[in-house]
């Protein structure tokens, strides 16, 4: 059979998904929406950012939620010159792991900076919330990170 | 013998067959790709479906956008009368765990493992976003190219790598494939040229990344009488094991693999001499991370099927490396080889199955 | 500070994660012979070398014995009811007038039955064994899809014989 003859369709799949989030997810989404950042307590003090339910070594329930940033440090991060359609930012921007102070994980996330000669690994960033009445409980109600020191 | 991971029962691969890995496979569906594969693999040996007791295949519905896709390719198979039959959302590296884990426990004495998968039918870039944390990471999309650009980009500040090593990986392994015609990107392009490719997300260039591969693969698995009657020179599973690291990338080490070290450890990679080595690293710059945890030195032949450099059809990528080096030793080629399967975003999932000749 | 900000919205407890991919659907290749056969005004199925089984719609490959099913068959217009239900639940997307008789068909030589849409017959009159054909759309609105053949209608004929069909139940 010919290419031709073998049919082809467009196939689109979409689910609006709503998910529960608990009282440990929930914590840190209402803190974002807050404009604040936490961090949950591991079985051996160290600080989770973002928070998860339970310590990942150790299983036990983590501890109280703390506040951590909203400076921070670079640890890795990737300059995206072309965005996809479903990224946070249109414009060219940096994916970035982010440890913030206080914490002792990184938070996935994106840094706006003018280019990528702006940026490197260990420079110092500051979390930039999107205005309060846009902010609605979800990781983007943090637009980015931005060079401390305020290049963006 | 009864630690985990080192085998009570001796299993051999005693078949492997593979789809030509292609770009799009644009005619058949998925059980009329797989067809000719499961064809091969039983002829192979000179068995038939009812040879095996048990089938078990890796494939993901995220690929086909549909549900219960693997029930499908069962009709290449030919399931009557009823069989013992399971599936893994999962490479069928992880459904050849499952079937030897059954094998262990003396339940059944030959399988059948398949993988199939056509990454050319929807944007791999959206679809892999999905395996990543929902609340946290997946609502801000990022896709697989920028995650392992983070980890690459990590491992060169580390001062473990420069993107002068992963252009040395991406361009041995694609032309080591001009030896296997089943491989997809098959090519000898020196190091100087590709570091002169654009990058996808900086610092990895096109070079570092794995090509779309449709295609599928298959394996037969032996133990007792029937692993001798089947193959001359039995390639048998000395180790088996596989780890999982936390899903939150923040929280991990991304320049090392630990998961991998520890199912190396367990499966026993350091027990003998390895031969040959094939590594499950879609990324060129994971290839050096997988090497250092399975802790193998310079006289290791690294992928010399081309790994998923040259072909990575999604599911069966990492069945393939067994399949690989399983082959070597079958040819007389090697004694003893480590394979090694991934899953998840960066390294995430490590498989580690150990291989030697009788 | 923040500790006597009192949060009116309350703590937030659910997420709204909205998922959509775009594929490429591709039903292979015998499935596009028998969609494209619909196309033509015909019902065109697979016989399987090694049992003799005629599958319609053909996936390509007998399920029982795992061969290519490589030689085309053309099947008639005409088939058995093997079973049946009557819809009169409303669902959402629903595109026909409950209630409704949604059947298995029997064709002619064939060794599957697929579901079709019974009309032209009371809801309380359908009965197993019934012998329906096809009713399809006008030649000019043919396209590759089920959709092609809008119903399934009784022939008048006598109901056949149980034997005919007690294997596709």
């Amino acid at each position: 059979m010919t290419d031709s003859e073998v049919l082809h369709a467009e196939h689109r799949l979409e689910y609006p998904y709503s998910r529960s989030t608990g009282p440990v997810i929930g914590a840190f989404l209402t803190g974002l929406r807050e404009g604040r950042l936490l961090g949950a307590t591991g079985s051996d003090g160290r600080i989770i950012v973002p928070p998860t339910e339970y310590d990942p070594i150790t299983s036990d329930d983590v501890g109280e939620l703390v506040e951590v940033g909203p400076g921070g440090v670079i640890e890795s991060w990737a300059w995206v010159a072309e965005p996809l359609r479903k990224h946070p930012h249109q414009t060219p921007f940096a994916w970035a792991l982010v440890t913030l102070d206080g914490a002792d994980t990184a938070l996935l996330h994106t840094v706006i900076a003018p280019g990528p000669d702006a940026l490197a690994t260990g420079d110092r960033v500051t979390a930039r919330f999107r205005p309060e009445a846009e902010r609605i409980g979800s990781m983007s109600d943090l637009e980015g990170f931005v060079p401390e020191g305020g290049a963006s | 013998m009864s630690a985990a991971g080192r085998t009570v029962r001796p299993v051999s691969i005693a078949s492997f067959a593979q789809a030509q890995s292609v770009r799009r496979e644009s005619e058949r569906n998925e059980a009329e790709s797989l067809h000719p594969v499961i064809a091969e693999v039983f002829a192979n040996i000179g068995i038939t479906k009812d040879d095996v007791d048990f089938i078990c295949s890796g494939s993901t519905d995220y690929l086909i956008g549909g549900p219960f896709s693997f029930v499908m390719a069962l009709d290449a198979v030919g399931v009557w009368p009823p069989r013992s039959e399971s599936h893994v959302e999962m490479d069928g590296a992880w459904a050849l765990y499952e079937a030897w884990v059954l094998l262990q426990e003396g339940e059944v004495d030959a399988a059948l493992v398949y993988s199939f998968g056509r990454s050319s039918l929807g944007d791999l870039n959206e679809i892999l976003t999905l395996q990543l944390d929902p609340y946290y990471e997946a609502p801000l999309w990022p896709d697989i190219v920028s995650l392992n650009a983070l980890q690459a980009r990590a491992l060169i500040d580390s001062g473990k790598a420069t993107e002068a090593d992963f252009a040395a990986v991406a361009s041995r392994s694609r032309r080591d494939a001009l030896a296997n015609p089943k491989a997809q990107v098959r090519k000898d392009v020196p190091v100087e040229e590709l570091l002169e490719d654009e990058y996808v997300v900086a610092p990895l260039r096109r070079h570092a990344l794995p090509p779309i591969t449709d295609g599928a693969a298959a394996i037969v698995l032996a133990a007792g009488d029937k692993a001798l009657q089947w193959s001359e020179r039995p390639v048998w599973i000395t180790g088996f094991d596989h780890r999982m690291e936390t899903h939150s990338l923040g929280a991990r080490d991304l320049t090392v693999s630990p998961s991998t070290a520890k199912a190396a450890e367990v499966a026993g990679v350091a027990d003998g001499k390895v031969d040959i080595a094939e590594i499950h690293a879609p990324f060129a710059h994971q290839e050096l991370i997988v090497a250092e945890a399975l802790g193998l030195d310079d006289s290791v032949v690294i992928n010399p099927s081309g790994g998923p450099l040259a072909a990575n059809p999604l599911m069966s990528a990492g069945l393939i490396r067994i399949g690989e080096a399983a082959s070597r030793i079958a040819a007389g080629q090697a004694d003893r080889a480590v394979a090694h399967a991934t899953s998840g975003p960066c390294l995430q999932q490590n498989l580690v199955c150990v291989l030697e000749g009788a | 500070m923040a500790d006597e900000q009192t949060d009116a919205a309350g703590p937030v407890t659910m997420l709204a994660t909205p998922i959509r991919l775009d594929f490429e659907f591709t039903p292979g290749i015998a499935q596009s012979k028998f969609l494209r056969g619909l196309e033509r005004g015909e019902f065109l199925g697979q016989r399987c070398g090694t049992c003799g089984k005629v599958y319609v719609p053909s996936r390509g490959t007998c399920p029982t014995d795992g061969v290519p099913t490589t030689e085309d068959v053309l099947l008639g217009n005409s088939g058995t009811v093997t079973t049946f239900c009557v819809v009169n639940v409303p669902f959402a997307g629903q595109s026909i007038e409950i209630p409704y008789i949604c059947a298995q068909i029997l064709l002619d030589g064939a060794n599957l039955s697929f579901m079709g849409l019974i009309q032209e017959i009371p809801t309380d009159q359908i009965r197993m064994g019934m012998r329906v054909e096809a009713v399809w759309v006008d030649e000019s609105e043919l396209i590759p899809s089920l959709a092609s053949v809008r119903y399934f209608r009784p022939t008048g004929e006598p109901d056949a014989d149980y034997d005919t069909y007690k294997e596709y139940l």
